[in-house]
């Protein structure tokens, strides 16, 4: 059963339509990456995906028992984010926060999932260092680990390499696979990295002058949308 | 001396003045915190300004002055919330096209009706004679219901100001927080004035967090270290004001700012 259905999906930014009648699903355990060029709506797709933004047509539904507070996102880095006073650890726990409702405190249930995470992404020797102090692959790991708090089955990652150097990308990138592979997580990925994509993902969505192209990553290979954008 | 402190505290208008301060002092560095995270250090400036004008308009109209001011702040709080969350709009400049406009407005109305009065004068630099028991009562009543609020939502307060847009996704009600905050801050905005006057209430929002920031690094130890060190200030600065006959807000923001020059040196220290 699918996980994620997306049925005829326009979606607009400040009244221009940026892709239309977009359709596809996605099975537990798929990855899925999303390319496209700067501006082909990668980013509107992914808000509507998280239910920020509503299309103007059609339907973006989650099924297979998954319900809105199961969503795992790390999203591209803010400003802000960069120079709060926060402990990795008080990042980790906010990850549960959809879990315990409207009880205003964390329990002991919260503490433990935030440290099995912490131990998951070999980040619990940073437990009680400042977020900003960290190097930029640290604070994606520790955003990672506080998504995965948040979620047991679907990952969503918007660009979640930007301005990491390629060694730290690489290790990001195979830790995102193995949770894929050994944990059975959903992956929704945007991202500019076609050819890491390819190697990685099982389905590819490509969005390209309000057209797109989705499937599994072999038919993306031998498609010419492909071609033009893996020569660059 | 002219008076010990035993003395000092003998007198009515300074109990007033500290079971006023303190608590207000306790909500605006827990407020603060989150305000200058999320970027919204003006918030407290314009709110304060649209303040004076409702303060001026009641007034003019022979009303108690917080009976106005307090709903007015609260609802213009909300306006300049959705202005900074709309990116069409330039959040800055609209915070201050509504708070000259809010100021100008108090202004114009009571050169109208007779000039600056003493209580608008103290409400435009602070006063500690102004306060009336009513105000204290009220004040109380304010401050304990904005402390109750934060500490039951402190977590969720964290996960809004941190990132939004995660909170939203996961399904947290991020709107609904910022609101939260939006009504606090008004509230206490409000009861500073009175203190610290309508032009330095915001940096009692501001001083406290931006202090901590310089030497503590978990969101925690700075909201607790914000919230001790504005208590501590406002104590001195009431005192200092007593005793050196100044005015209590300039007085109270002159302490925080020797606070934050000592802080700035310690963390600076630290870093090394």
């Amino acid at each position: 059963m699918a996980i994620l259905e997306c049925t005829d999906v326009t979606m607009s930014y400040e009244g221009v339509n940026v892709f239309e009648h977009l359709s596809f699903s996605l099975e537990r355990g798929d990855y899925l990456c999303i390319l496209g060029e700067n501006g082909s709506g990668k980013s509107t797709l992914m808000k509507g995906l998280l239910g920020l933004l509503k299309p103007s047509s059609g339907e973006i539904k989650y099924s297979d028992g998954l319900v809105k507070s199961e969503i795992g996102y790390l999203p591209q880095q803010s400003p802000v984010q960069r120079d709060f006073p926060a402990s990795v650890y008080e990042v980790v726990l906010s990850g549960t926060l959809n879990r315990k409702g409207l009880s205003p405190f964390y329990g002991r249930r919260e503490r433990k999932l935030a440290d099995d995470n912490l131990k998951r992404l070999s980040i619990t020797h940073l437990k009680n260092s400042c977020y900003r102090d960290l190097s930029g692959g640290q604070q994606q790991r520790v955003l990672l680990a506080r998504a995965l708090c948040a979620t047991k089955s679907l990952l969503l990652l918007d660009e979640p390499v930007t301005g990491l150097d390629p060694v730290v990308s690489a290790e990001f990138y195979g830790l995102i696979s193995e949770l894929n592979h050994d944990d059975k997580i959903t992956v929704i990925m945007v991202s500019h990295d076609v050819k890491q994509s390819v190697a990685a993902a099982t389905h590819i969505l490509h969005l390209e002058n309000k057209t797109c192209f989705f499937g599994m990553v072999d038919e993306y290979k031998k498609s010419s949308i492909s071609d033009q954008f893996m020569n660059k | 001396m002219e008076y010990s402190i035993s003395e000092m505290m003998s007198f009515t208008f300074m109990q007033r003045a500290m079971i006023v301060g303190v608590p207000v002092a306790l909500c605006a560095a827990l407020l603060g915190v989150s305000l200058i995270l999320k970027r919204y250090s003006m918030i407290g400036d314009g709110l304060s300004h649209v303040g004076f004008g409702a303060l001026a308009l009641a007034a003019a109209m022979n009303l108690a002055p917080l009976h106005v001011a307090i709903p007015v702040v609260i609802i213009s709080a909300f306006f300049l919330l959705r202005i900074s969350q709309n990116s069409k709009i330039n959040g800055d400049g609209a915070i201050a096209i509504v708070s000259s406009s809010a100021l100008a407005i108090g202004i114009v109305v009571t050169s109208l009706t007779g000039g600056l009065n003493t209580d608008l004068y103290s409400y435009l630099f602070g006063s500690i004679l102004a306060l009336s028991k009513e105000d204290v009562i009220l004040s109380l009543i304010l401050c304990a219901i904005v402390l109750f609020l934060y500490i039951f939502f402190y977590h969720k307060i964290f996960s809004v100001t941190f990132d939004e847009n995660f909170s939203l996704a996961t399904g947290t009600n991020a709107k609904a927080y910022n609101m939260v905050i939006a009504l606090l801050t008004a509230l206490t905005v409000v009861l500073g004035m009175q203190i610290m006057g309508t032009l330095l209430i915001s940096s009692l929002i501001i001083f406290p967090g931006l202090t901590a920031m310089r030497v503590f690094k978990s969101y925690r130890s700075v909201v607790l270290s914000a919230a001790v060190q504005s208590v501590i200030c406002v104590v001195v600065g009431l005192v200092l004001s007593f005793y050196m006959e100044t005015a209590s807000g300039a007085t109270i923001v002159c302490v925080n700012l020797a606070c934050f020059i000592l802080f700035s040196i310690v963390g600076a220290i630290k870093r090394r």
